[in-house]
């Protein structure tokens, strides 16, 4: 008998994405939902959907899901795990929606170490909107609000969230991860299932950031975006398991 | 001898992105001269390839838009 080594997972509906060819947003969707269902928790999660490319998530991921207004997914969560503190809770936001317009939700839902995981998307752009700088841009980035490249005098420094947050003593669980080969999609997804088991065992706040790319706004093919995110995001924003309730290496 | 597979596309649901044929150890996977329904050129095994699969999974693993599944025969 023909053994599966990988199809669809449970977790994702059946629904073609409006994502654009060779978004990772799709990659990262799919260790979700596998985390989710090889902990045994599917049935009983409830995301929470943002304001950016990843708007229309809950039409992918199937679980129970709640759409929040632009950055206020960790507000949205914290509400519905006070209420329903048997079910995981989880939001998926992009860097503009959880580093910019909600830099004060995500701040202190962490520091109040509320028992929710947050995936967090870094594709250091605001994808949806048509490729704005976002507070995670690169120096030197072009973007359509910065076509000369982001310049720190006019446009500041790019933000490191999981450093930042890590110095919060509410947050149980900080990693950084990437898709942008096997190995990192192994421990990327390795990384979300031990943010979702740090929620299981009621230890506080956990969230992983994930880094991806956007081709279509980088102006590049999903290859080049690829090596992109390989040669010029991984140097900046560092992968680690910054802390972990098992401790770290 | 290493594990035979079978990859199998849902080719409706492909985009034409290309991300697989990268990762293939093997190389067999290659973009069709023919469009899906929503007008992309999708993934396919090479012609008489498929016995070269080593069934590990990176294509199905690597693709955004869950259109392969793997089997290990
Ligand atoms: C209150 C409010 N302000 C601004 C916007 C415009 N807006 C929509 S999505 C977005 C940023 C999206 O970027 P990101 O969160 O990085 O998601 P991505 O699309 O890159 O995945 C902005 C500024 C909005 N919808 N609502
Ligand atoms: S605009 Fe960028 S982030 Fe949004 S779906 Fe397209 S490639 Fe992905
Ligand atoms: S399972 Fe591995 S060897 Fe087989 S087609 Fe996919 S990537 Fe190539
Ligand atoms: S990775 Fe998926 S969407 Fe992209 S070409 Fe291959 S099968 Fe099609
Ligand atoms: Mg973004």
């Amino acid at each position: 008998m023909a053994k599966v080594i990988y199809e669809k997972p449970k977790g994702i509906t059946d629904a073609i994405t409006h994502y654009c060819p060779g978004c990772t947003h799709g990659i990262i969707h799919g260790l979700v939902a596998e985390s989710l269902e090889e902990l045994g928790v599917l049935g009983e999660s409830i995301g929470v959907a943002p304001v950016g490319c990843a708007v229309l998530a809950y039409n992918y991921f199937n679980c129970d899901m709640q759409e929040a207004a632009h950055g206020r997914a960790p507000a949205v969560a914290t509400g519905i795990k006070r209420v329903l503190p048997d079910r995981t809770v989880f939001t998926y936001q992009g860097d503009g929606d959880l580093a910019a317009i909600g830099t004060a939700e995500i701040v202190h839902a962490a520091a109040r170490g509320e028992n929710i995981t947050v995936i967090f998307v870094n594709n250091a752009i605001y994808g949806m909107t048509g490729g704005q700088m976002a507070p995670t841009t690169l120096l030197g980035q072009v973007t359509t609000t910065t076509p000369y490249g982001r310049k720190p005098e006019a446009n500041g420094f790019p933000i490191r969230i999981c450093e930042m947050l890590s110095t919060l003593e509410g947050a149980a669980y900080v990693a950084r991860v990437s898709v942008h080969d096997i190995n990192n999609i192994r421990k990327a997804k390795k990384a979300i299932k031990e943010a979702f088991q740090t929620q299981i065992d009621r230890k506080g706040f956990s969230i992983v950031e994930v880094l991806s790319t956007c081709p279509t706004n980088w102006g590049l093919t999903p290859a080049e975006a690829i090596k992109w995110l390989k040669n010029n995001m991984i140097p900046h924003y560092p992968l680690a398991t910054f802390k972990s309730p098992w401790g770290v290496k | 001898m290493a594990a035979r597979g079978n990859v199998i596309f849902d080719n409706e649901r492909c985009k034409g992105c290309e991300l697989c044929t990268t990762v293939c150890p093997v190389g067999i996977i290659e973009m069709s001269s023919r469009l899906n329904s929503r007008g992309y050129h999708f993934s396919q095994v090479k012609e008489g390839m498929m016995e070269k699969c080593i069934a590990c999974g990176f294509c199905g693993m690597t693709c955004p838009d869950f259109v392969i599944k793997v089997e290990r025969l």
